[in-house]
């Protein structure tokens, strides 16, 4: 009877714990939303940025400034990701440097983004001479973006049977053909869903922007790589703790609603891709 | 016969294209020690190591004589990273079981990418919620004067791992051979002695990985204790004292350097001391998750 | 009791995974003290017939129950059962060895541990004891502390059947205990499963004939989730009434 007791405590327990993480994740949606949607309308998104009087402008410039460094993040992140996990899974076999290239990689993944901002920080605005720009930033994130891109587009290719390989290769097909008529195109849209989920996460991130250089303030929107720009999280950062406006926190917020919006967005376009693909999948 | 070797010759180009893609990756992180080590270093040209590990002052820009000591940093560190895994291991790894174990299959399908949009919420939307809701709470409950503090930020960056703790963990249970639960269950067991008895031990070193990992990222976290841990350089002596952590202090204060200068190199000290923390952890956790895979 | 009482039976047993209709219509009686083999061609319900007689198919989430098990005269599927209990007193070895990655000891001592007992000279006890029972003791006496999983398939499937007999249950339900085994392993739990014949009730699925033939007392023949014919084993595969069941045990289909 005891242990029947017990039994109940602590399934109960469990049980309650899984509510709660649940709970708190609903929440914080709502606690964005809730203050975020008074100050958002068609000007708050594509108006340009007020200074003086934050209620009269919008934050076009920053929606835009996180939208082309998710584009420079994908065009150096992603094709590097995509060939290095096809290099792990269709070439390498157990050598020394595979198991040297899968432990940076796991490392990498570790490292705090803020680390990443002091090396982007070394390597891109000072040593390269890019200064604090569009193009430092976006390598910046890149570095970051990159392990989570190998991880995702393995796991893609490992979902290939072997067959598709093996059939090509029997057919006397080299191993890079077997590769683009059979493996890539089955793997390319769990990579896809991979790759967006990693660059969603990397326009999420603020800490390396505070050090490679976004700005708060500027007046239309970047038209070269090596030009400043404004991004939505740190918006989001300067508007809630270094602006004196008795709104600035509500705008703060407005401004984390569109961020997660996009983000969110991003990640419902993977999960799209990715059901689509399965649905027509015939293995 | 011709056109045969240039496939081979064009086959092993390409396989070499593909490795050095991979073999980038290994340059990064090489590059990312180097580029740390070699500014942050220059720093104890003047900076004793002595004063850098063990004195509790940090003050760069002190009038007359600067100070260098790291503790009270580290110590911020170190107070967030516990006070928020103590938090969030428990209340993950319950979880975790309740999604692996107990919940029904359309909860578990429904919880499971709710949690991985959890993951992608911006640290930043989570610092601000802080200072909106967690902040006044946490000031509300002790009667403090503002809630910004390491016991705030504590809550906040478990908030922050709770998803990878979470995801890894029940990875790790679901991944457990049903012949196990099967045997427990036989016996007479009950759930809960079959989750303590068998699934736990089971399943022990990969949830440490989890926590691990969870670890690394706690103590990496920058924006959250950015916002509402308090920023004081003072050396903690309670959880509800606000507190510093080496990110915050190196996002703080390298806007406010000169390029090149003694406080320039200090902060890449302290981001290598950082650096050299993570790492430490993730090959502890690597470690955890291979023995796991020996085990099996 | 004596040899001829019926200690588990079913009436109108029918199992359903979702639309799929498992078991139909399945009346058996399994007599005290003797062994009752199931057999029947690969999907014919019989390991969901033995998961029914210890409710192992309450945790398959779409798995449904209709009809009775009557276990010592009650139906365990009245409500009220106590299951953990009823897993007590019907004990289950399934078809693939499945050790805890625990120590030997640890497997064993787990059953009686979880039901309370925690001196340490009683476990000694029920350990040695289940290991003697299940023919094992001789090869793992000096090595109790070894990982289960470093055992032969034989020798851990063994150690399966002395961790359940450790819970002192009164019937074992057999799961095709032997087809992951080589033949040496697969007669040492024939000889065991004759010595145990003694004390318990047991029931053993198998798709093997001649195994059938040797051990068991009873014989049911299920086809399609159909039980087609029950009786003595002799007169079963001597003078079978069906002809699918003649049909199976001659290797004309199965
Ligand atoms: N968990 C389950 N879910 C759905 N169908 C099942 C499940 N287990 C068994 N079945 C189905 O029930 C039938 C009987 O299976 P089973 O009892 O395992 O047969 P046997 O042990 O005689 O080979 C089969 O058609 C099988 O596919
Ligand atoms: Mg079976």
């Amino acid at each position: 009877m005891n242990d029947k007791i017990k039994e109940r405590i602590y399934l109960g327990i469990f049980r309650l714990c899984g509510i709660l993480s649940l709970l708190i994740l609903v929440s914080i949606l709502i606690f964005v939303i809730e203050p975020g949607i008074k100050v958002i309308d068609l000007n708050f998104i594509l108006g340009m940025w007020q200074t003086q009087d934050i209620t009269k402008g919008g934050i076009f410039p920053a929606i835009v400034g996180t939208f082309y460094l998710g584009i420079g993040v994908a065009v150096f992140s992603v094709p590097v990701g995509i060939c290095c996990a096809i290099y792990l899974n269709e070439y390498a076999r157990n050598t020394g440097l595979v198991r040297m290239i899968r432990l940076a990689i796991r490392n990498l993944a570790g490292v705090p983004s803020i680390v990443y901002g002091l090396f982007g920080f070394a390597v891109f605005v000072q040593f390269l001479h890019f200064g604090t720009s569009l193009l430092a930033a976006s390598l910046t994130l890149a570095a970051m973006t990159i392990p989570w891109v190998i991880t995702a587009s393995e796991e893609a290719l490992k979902g290939v049977p072997d067959g598709f390989r093996e059939g090509a290769i029997a057919l006397g097909a080299t191993r890079w053909q077997a590769i683009r008529t059979n493996v890539l195109p089955s793997a390319l849209p769990g990579m896809i869903t991979g790759s967006i989920i990693g660059l969603a996460r990397a326009m999420g991130e603020t800490a390396p922007l505070i050090i490679v250089g976004a700005t708060f303030y500027m007046r239309g929107i970047p038209d070269s790589p090596f030009d400043k720009f404004m991004a939505l999280p740190y918006h989001v950062f300067i508007l809630a703790t270094q602006h004196n406006h008795p709104l600035a926190e509500q705008y703060a917020a407005g401004t984390a609603l569109v961020l997660v919006l996009l983000i969110f967005l991003m990640a419902l376009a993977a999960m799209i891709v990715r059901y689509n693909f399965r649905r027509k999948r015939r293995w | 016969m011709n056109k045969r070797s240039w496939e081979g010759v064009k086959d092993r180009f390409i396989a070499f294209f593909f490795a050095a893609n991979g073999i980038l990756t290994i340059i990064i992180l090489i590059g990312i020690f180097i580029f740390l080590a070699y500014i942050g270093l220059q720093a104890f040209h003047e900076i004793s190591i002595r004063e850098f590990f063990f004195g509790k002052e940090w003050n760069p820009t002190a009038y007359g004589e600067p100070k260098w000591g790291i503790l009270s940093l580290v110590t911020g560190t170190i107070y967030i990273a516990v006070i928020s895994l103590l938090i969030a291991i428990p209340l993950g790894v319950a979880s975790a079981i309740y999604i692996a174990e107990l919940a029904s299959p359309f909860i578990r399908e429904v919880l499971k990418p709710a949690i991985e949009m959890i993951a992608a919420i911006p640290s930043v939307v989570l610092g601000l919620i802080g200072l909106l809701i967690v902040a006044p709470f946490v000031a509300e409950i002790f009667n403090l004067p503002n809630g910004l503090n390491a016991l705030t930020a504590s809550i906040l960056v478990a908030i922050m791992a709770l998803p990878t703790i979470i995801s890894i963990s029940e990875d790790v249970i679901s991944a457990i051979p049903e012949s196990y639960r099967e045997a427990s269950l036989a016996l007479g067991a009950t759930r809960w002695q079959t989750i303590k008895g068998v699934i736990l031990p089971a399943a022990s070193s990969g949830i440490v990985a989890a926590s691990m990992l969870g670890l690394g990222r706690v103590v990496g976290e920058t924006m959250v204790v950015l916002m509402v841990a308090g920023n004081s350089r003072a050396f903690p002596t309670s959880i509800l004292d606000p507190v510093r952590p080496i990110t915050s202090t190196i996002a703080i204060e390298i806007k406010e350097v000169v390029q090149g200068d003694l406080h320039f190199q200090a902060l890449f000290a302290l981001g290598f001391v950082l650096f050299l923390m993570t790492f430490a952890i993730n090959l502890a956790s690597d470690i955890f998750l291979t023995w796991r895979q020996g085990v099996r | 009791m004596t040899r001829e009482d019926v200690k588990i039976s079913t009436r109108n047993l029918n199992v359903y995974f979702g639309d799929l209709h498992a078991i139909k219509n399945v009346s058996l009686q399994m007599y005290n003290r003797s062994i009752t083999s199931i057999i029947g061609p690969s999907g014919c319900g019989k390991s969901t017939f033995l998961r029914a007689l210890n409710r192992m198919l309450d945790i398959i989430p779409h798995a449904r129950v209709a009809g009775e098990v009557i276990l010592d005269g009650r139906n365990i599927y009245e409500n009220g059962t106590d299951v953990v209990e009823l897993r007590r007193k019907v004990g289950m070895v399934f078809q693939k060895p499945n050790p805890f990655p625990k120590s030997v000891y640890d497997n064993v001592a787990y059953g009686p541990r979880i039901h309370g007992i925690r001196s340490r000279d009683e476990l000694d006890a029920i350990v040695e004891d289940s290991l003697k029972k299940a023919a094992l003791w001789d090869e793992v006496a000096d090595s109790l502390d070894k990982s289960a999983m470093e055992l032969s398939g034989g020798q851990q499937q063994r150690l399966c059947i002395a961790r359940t007999l450790a819970v002192k249950p009164e019937v074992i339900l057999f799961d095709e205990p032997c087809s992951a085994l080589d033949p040496i392993s697969t007669a040492k739990i024939e000889d065991l499963m004759r010595s145990l014949k003694n004390d318990y009730t047991i029931v053993i699925v198998t798709h093997n004939m001649q195994q059938a033939a040797r051990i068991s007392d009873y014989t049911a023949f299920l086809l399609m989730g159909e039980l087609i014919e029950f009786g003595k084993t002799a007169r079963i595969f001597e003078r079978p009434c069906e002809k699918a069941t003649e049909d199976y045990i001659t290797g004309r289909f199965g």
